[in-house]
């Protein structure tokens, strides 16, 4: 099995978050970056699905500047065999439709059997790329897995659906999966898996030769949320607080 | 046709989300049309005959009976080519998340996702929904899906519209995957989405000992507990307790939530509330923008003192 991870590298959750002068992105010298939480669970389940099958490899896919090798070897330092960087210099490609066409040129030729993805982005949230290159590669499609289950030629997999309910979908290799949060318990490099992962292969494309002409959308701006709300804040002591509460549930919800 | 909305089955009748599409669709403005797919689209035609749409397109075929992402993605991508809307819309729901994104590839239609205003252009939040972004498209055809609860279904704008069947060109080899039937894991027998009264549970309780502490305090309010996913995923709480996007979607008179973050998987779920007072300790907290009362503190020293206060009332 050739398993390809496509692995973001995404501002971490308690990053400070500028907005840049020009307005449209954040200014990314204040950032620190993380690989994308959802896609930590996708790059376990490619590991452990590697291991169950074995005699494949685990590919690291990532696009963006040179901060996001950092990424690469991390996934590297966890048991990945090698790692594909779509370097971008200048912007940062937002649009969904361009970002999957400048993955499908490069992943074509390697022929994966299967491509698995976190569920969405930290940042984006966009939540289609996975998709939209394995409609563009012509793979089989499903989202939001909680299990899979490679079988000859073919993989199982059980999706979610809304309230509790889910799905086994069963669909032929190739295919392109994103996977759903919690499935698995993403394991932490080890010590030799850090020290090997300097001497494995990370292939860099440069930003010319996976160039599309598509632009479909854009970010205009980038805003602070503005609440219509009005929120009344209670901070200080516990009992000042718990004193206030009471009152609260009493006068105002009325439910005491 | 202006706009086309695809509509969702949801076990037999129309999905909310599809009815709150509907009413964002009027919103823009233009005639709007709706497609249903599947065994049951002649029935959710019939839930909109007394809707303002210009017509409900029904698609049957064997092998789009009940959803599957390949025959959906083909169906859509058919009605679209034949009936050109120019923007076609959908609730941001996870079989949209499923087949959507295929319609865009296949189409190369930009699909703008998650929509949750039109006011500024298309608003989405971005960066763990401590951002919004405004969107926008050169393209002449766009696709878009609204949040959960961008539009209301209180305001749909009634008046007619009639059926009117398609028939689409659909062969085996279309449809690759084989989908089982869909079940639940653990159905629970509390109703979370008519419970007046919430205490909701995140990861602020820090541990499973704790736990106990919102049981006791929704005892003495008389009302039922919930939680958060990544207190679910622990197995803290049981996962018929799951409100967001993954569970139960919930508007009481009171939700009271304590150490949730107020990630926009959870807010999606239980921002219809009529009332929230929200426990945490980090002052910048997402949840506390949507709080009417916003309790800067530790849970873990306020809920007991707060029990004993409210057993005294």
């Amino acid at each position: 099995m050739k398993i390809a991870v496509l692995v973001k590298q995404v501002p971490g959750s308690e990053s400070a978050l500028p907005i840049s002068g020009e307005q449209t992105w954040i200014d990314e010298h204040m950032v620190s970056f993380v690989m994308n939480p959802p896609d930590n669970f996708a790059l376990e389940e490619a590991l452990l699905i590697n291991e169950t099958e074995g005699d494949g490899e685990v590919v690291i896919v990532s696009m963006g500047p040179a901060r996001v090798q950092k990424v690469i070897r991390e996934g590297l330092a966890k048991g990945a065999d090698r790692g594909i960087h779509l370097e971008e210099d200048g912007r940062i490609e937002t649009d969904p439709l361009s970002i999957a066409k400048r993955f499908s040129s490069v992943l074509k030729e390697e022929n994966f059997d299967l491509i698995l993805t976190g569920l969405q982005s930290d940042d984006m949230g966009m939540g289609q790329t996975g998709i939209l290159i394995g409609e563009l590669l012509g793979m089989s499609t499903a989202t939001l897995a909680m299990e899979t289950d490679v079988q000859n030629g073919s993989i199982r997999v059980k999706r979610e659906l809304e309230s509790g309910w889910f799905q086994w979908v069963k669909m032929p290799l190739p295919a392109s999966i994103s996977i759903q949060s919690g499935l698995n318990t993403p394991r932490y490099p080890s010590l030799k898996g850090i020290m090997g992962a300097k001497k494995k292969e990370v292939k860099v494309v440069s930003s010319g030769e996976h160039q599309t002409a598509s632009k479909s959308q854009s970010i205009d701006k980038v805003f602070v949320p503005q609440t219509t709300k009005q929120t009344e804040v209670i901070e200080g002591d516990a009992d000042a607080a718990v004193t206030r509460i009471v009152e609260i549930l009493k006068s105002e919800i009325k439910i005491l | 046709m202006e706009i086309l909305i695809v509509l969702e089955d949801n076990h037999g009748s129309l999905h909310r989300m599809s009815k709150e599409a509907i009413a964002g669709a009027q919103k823009m403005g233009g005639s709007v049309s709706a497609l249903a797919i599947g065994s049951n689209a002649e029935s959710l035609a019939a839930e909109l005959s007394g809707t303002d749409l210009t017509e409900v397109i029904t698609v049957n075929h064997d092998l789009v009976s009940s959803y599957n992402a390949d025959g959906y993605a083909e169906v859509v991508k058919q009605v679209v080519e034949t009936e050109g809307p120019k923007t076609i819309v959908a609730g941001h729901s996870y079989q949209t998340r499923d087949f959507m994104p295929r319609v865009s590839a296949k189409l190369d239609i930009p699909f703008i996702p998650d929509i949750i205003s039109m006011d500024d252009g298309f608003v989405k939040q971005v960066l763990n929904a401590k951002l919004n972004a405004s969107v926008t498209t050169g393209s002449g055809q766009m696709i878009l899906s609204f949040q959960s609860a961008a539009f209301s279904e209180d305001d749909i704008v009634s008046g007619e519209c009639a059926p009117r069947s398609f028939d689409v060109d659909l062969d085996s080899s279309v449809v690759r995957s084989q989908s089982e039937e869909p079940f639940q894991e653990a159905a629970g027998d509390v109703d979370l989405e008519s419970a007046d009264l919430i205490v909701s549970v995140g990861r602020g309780i820090e541990k499973e000992e704790n736990v106990p502490l919102a049981f006791e305090l929704a005892e003495v309010l008389g009302a039922e507990v919930s939680a958060s996913r990544p207190v679910v995923d622990s197995g803290w709480v049981e996962s018929f307790r799951q409100v967001g996007s993954s569970g139960q979607n919930v508007s009481p008179k009171l939700y009271f939530s304590l150490g949730i973050s107020g990630a926009i998987q959870h807010v999606v779920g239980m921002k219809g509330s009529k009332n929230i007072i929200a426990v945490n300790k980090d002052p910048d907290a997402p949840i506390f923008e949507l709080a009417d009362y916003a309790v800067v503190g530790d849970l873990l020293e306020i809920v007991p003192k707060l029990i004993e206060a409210l057993q005294t009332e």
